[in-house]
């Protein structure tokens, strides 16, 4: 082999290398926007729910109710013969097998959503309204292009009938997408079209809020006592080496003592955020007190020496003058802890929050879902419609972390100083 | 009635705050005495005083008091005659008693459950009658204490800084505490299914299927029970089938994560390299129930399909869906940490490699790959550890039975997966089951420190080296 080819060899296995690392970067970016593509094409869908307008005649021999009626008369009225007569209006069916199915194409609410219309206005009976009421959860993905339609009929949960219906209704505009409020307002459910994270939602609050009250302060006062006051000694060195190997702990394992501590030796109630929350602060204190060290520490020393010269006690010197300013750091290190904690499942499901829970807490002992416990509860179920409900909940998840952390870096960018 | 006291001991600390101040300021002025601090730290020590101890006392008795008078009930419950075989049976009837005292249990009342909700009821006012005392108690004596200091004209700025210094310690204890917690609360369930299972039979048995545990009393165990019990707890197949997941993770995130690390370190420009970096961060913050999610319906499904297509069968739980997802979560792992790791190598190093000619990824694979060996090394046992911790991606994706199998194709488990699986849902207390999540918690947790405690010393001697 002559120097020239030797050379050209070498510069090959040169480009070669470097593609490899770029091949690299592009792998680990592609997989970014296939995860963020699979997860938006699968759940924008979900923010729209399919309605059915339907005309609805308030009989009054049906509803046994007067105009004016109180909201309790109302509330105790049944609406069910009412919503029943005027659904199987909505298609000219021949006979009762006919309607059954013509029924199933509107969801279990619809009886509530009439109810709530008259609610609204109590001066409706003899009068007829047209209202959009939610369709179910079938109807919903057919029509939103989910369902395949080709399939044989026996494969497929709409029936052919249930088509015809479908197709008439499209022929009249009747069928159309609204808003879907209910995936907002409304707590789990076994029905898709009904179910929401509004629950999930409340309980991921309550959970974020108790672990900032209770990581925040402790890290912050840890930190500064760490960094600030703490003597070279052995307790010192221990409590670092503990912080350090804290942050390292599988997240399951805090979730086991949790169940050790929290729920069988002080009995705290099981499923609420008030567990979740004090689980979560104690994940997310080693996480925390790290970067609110770091930021401490990129004090210089000059500004305590400063404020020791005019008289200052070491108090007052930490916290007038380094501890506001650390603070950008010590923020944006918490808001990143609390995204993390945000994000966590493993502890949650340990803790009982795997609940089935309709209800939307009202307070943090209240049994309670969280966001990302509910994104692993719907993709356990069999039904279509909670795909679509699962992604549209990552989505979610996904634009409070990222708000979280654009807050955390704006903070850090805007107000730290730089030392140098 | 916790929260009227918070409540109570706030305000009396507010206000103690504006007496501890305007009353140091007249007697200064009245008495014409220099004061040993500013008016305000007076107040300060006074609140320190005054809340402190009655909240520490208070967040003490709420811890025992729930333990002391459910084990107080459940004996005046047997005193009274009630039957119970085991602790299950004991804790149902002291729920049921609260319940009753509750007003929410709607089942049939004997005279037993009876007796023992009044008792419940008396205990209950008791210990709240008590605990009231006790707190203003402790106010008063601490009030009365701190005031009396002040009158002396102490050296309050001082004294506070002292109490404060006090606080700050306490906080970093926290973490001891935790770790505390964390030890003793997996040693408590381990020791006892332990206690059951001999350590040897659960280290070295090969096969894993807790659901046959149904042994109620733990406490007498015939040997040909035990026969079928030492069969259910063997963590082999579980500790296989956690590594080799983590190894198939590690086969897409060492190479990918090494080779970002290395472009990122020295051939990214300034630019692209506060783009990427970011953006391949992003994958460490994504939850791992995304990860799961993404896994269970996307990927799994996928490597389904193209197996059939090639006439395969493969499991869509399968090995390589969940270590494939797993992998590319711990990218960012090993990518930023080799990052900072070949960062750290000194430029004369590289100098001294192009000076004899040696082009760039010669002097990459010759001179600063070896130089940053111990770190990268570190950074990927870090990135172990984190693999077999993960959970999420693991109790989605891959399966639940304990094969123990070393094709990618085939589903297998892991720890994670089983601690979810035994403790997800209604748990019966002290069965061998429940006691067995502890169990692999702990081990979940001697391996993940074993492994954190390696990759920290590597790193930090490989640091100290350059220093």
């Amino acid at each position: 082999m002559t120097k020239e080819e030797r050379l050209k060899k070498r510069h090959q296995a040169e480009k070669r290398f470097r593609f490899y690392g770029l091949t690299s970067i592009f792998v680990a970016l592609l997989f970014v926007v296939i995860l963020v593509q699979n997860i938006f094409s699968k759940g924008s869908s979900a923010f729209k729910k399919t309605v059915i307008t339907t005309e609805i005649f308030f009989d009054q021999e049906l509803l046994e109710i007067q105009n004016g009626a109180s909201e309790e008369d109302i509330m105790e009225a049944d609406f069910y013969d009412l919503m029943i007569e005027n659904l199987i209006k909505a298609y000219p069916a021949k006979d009762r097998d006919e309607e059954d199915e013509l029924l199933r194409l509107f969801s279990g609410d619809a009886e509530i959503e009439i109810k709530k219309a008259f609610l609204k206005d109590n001066n409706l009976i003899g009068k007829t309204i047209t209202l959009d009421l939610t369709a179910s959860d079938d109807i919903d993905q057919l029509h939103k292009g989910n369902y395949p339609r080709d399939l044989p009929e026996e494969r497929r949960r709409i029936s052919d009938f249930q088509l015809v219906i479908y197709d008439y209704f499209v022929e009249n505009k009747k069928i159309s997408k609204n808003f879907n409020n209910y995936f907002f307002n409304n707590g789990d459910s076994r029905d898709p079209e009904l179910a929401g994270i509004g629950g999930a939602l409340v309980g991921s609050f309550y959970s974020i809020l108790i672990c900032l009250l209770l990581a925040f302060p402790v890290a912050v006062l840890a930190s500064i006592y760490l960094e600030e006051f703490a003597p070279k000694n052995k307790i010192t060195d221990f409590i670092e080496i503990n912080i350090n190997n804290l942050a390292a702990v599988p997240s399951i394992v805090y979730g086991l003592l949790a169940l050790q501590i929290l729920l069988s030796t002080i009995q705290l109630p099981r499923s609420t955020p008030l567990v979740a929350g004090i689980t979560l602060a104690l994940m997310t204190l080693p996480r925390i007190i790290i970067p609110c060290r770091a930021s401490l520490k990129a004090v210089p020393p000059s500004i305590r020496e400063g404020a020791l010269a005019v008289g200052a006690s070491k108090f007052q010197s930490v916290f007038h003058h380094v501890v506001p300013l650390a603070l950008p750091g010590t923020l944006s290190g918490t808001i990143i802890g609390l995204a993390q904690a945000l994000g966590e499942t493993a502890p949650l499901i340990l803790i009982g929050m795997v609940a089935f829970v309709v209800d939307i807490p009202s307070s943090p002992v209240d049994p309670s879902s969280s966001l990302p416990v509910q994104v692993y509860l719907w993709s356990e179920s069999a039904e279509r419609g909670f795909v679509e409900k699962t992604s549209a909940t990552i989505m979610m998840l996904l634009t409070f972390l990222i708000v979280m952390n654009f807050v955390a870096v704006y903070l850090r960018q805007k107000f730290e100083k730089r030392w140098n | 009635m916790n929260i009227v006291l918070i409540f109570l001991i706030s305000i009396f600390s507010v206000s103690l705050f504006f007496y501890g101040k305007s009353k140091t300021k007249t007697i200064s002025i009245k008495d014409n005495i220099k004061l040993n601090a500013l008016p305000k730290f007076y107040g300060y020590y006074l609140v320190l005083w005054c809340s402190i101890p009655a909240l520490v006392f208070l967040l003490v008795w709420s811890l025992f008091e729930p333990t002391i008078i459910k084990s107080i009930i459940i004996e005046t419950a047997a005193n009274q005659g009630a039957v119970f075989n085991d602790k299950n049976e004991a804790n149902l009837i002291y729920e049921k008693i609260k319940a009753i005292h509750l007003g929410t249990y709607f089942g049939d009342i004997d005279s037993i459950l009876k007796e023992s909700a009044l008792a419940y009821a008396k205990f209950i006012n008791l210990f709240t009658n008590s605990k009231v005392v006790l707190i203003f108690g402790i106010i008063i004596a601490s009030v009365v204490y701190s005031l009396k200091k002040i009158r002396n004209n102490n050296k309050a700025r001082d004294d506070v800084e002292v109490i404060l210094k006090g606080l700050l310690f306490v906080s970093s204890l926290i973490a001891i505490l935790t770790t505390l917690g964390i030890i003793f609360s997996l040693l408590f369930e381990s020791i006892k299914f332990f206690s059951v299972i001999n350590i040897f039979d659960y280290l070295f048995g090969t096969n894993w299927s807790p659901q046959r545990a149904f042994v109620r009393d733990a406490s007498s165990i015939t040997a040909a029970e035990y026969e079928e019990l030492k069969d259910a707890f063997g963590f082999i197949p579980l500790i296989a089938g956690t590594s080799f997941i983590a190894f198939i993770a590690m086969l897409v995130a060492v190479p990918v994560g090494l080779f970002s690390g290395i472009y990122m370190a020295e051939y990214a420009s300034t630019k692209v390299r506060r783009v990427s970096k970011p953006i391949i961060e992003i994958l460490a913050g994504i939850p791992t129930v995304v990860y799961g999610f993404f896994a269970a319906l996307t990927v799994g499904p996928f490597f389904r399909q193209v197996g059939e297509n090639l006439g395969l069968t493969v499991s869509s739980e399968s090995a390589l869906a969940a270590g494939l997802i797993m992998g590319i979560m711990i990218i960012p792992y090993v990518s930023s940490l080799s990052d900072d790791v070949i960062n750290s190598v000194p430029q004369s190093l590289r100098d001294g490699s192009y000076a004899v000619g040696a082009t760039k990824s010669e002097t990459i694979k010759q001179v600063v790959i070896p130089a940053a060996l111990p770190g990268i090394i570190g950074s990927v046992l870090l990135a172990v550890s984190r693999a077999i911790g993960e959970t999420m991606i693991v109790v989605m994706a891959a399966g639940l039975a304990a094969n123990l199998t070393i094709n990618p194709l085939e589903s297998t488990t892991t720890i994670t997966t089983q601690i979810v699986m035994i403790l997800v849902g209604d748990q019966e207390f002290d069965s061998p089951k429940t006691q067995s999540a502890f169990a692999l918690g702990l081990t979940l947790f001697i391996a993940t420190l074993v492994l954190n405690y390696i990759a920290q010393r590597a790193v930090k001697k490989y640091r100290e080296k350059y220093d």
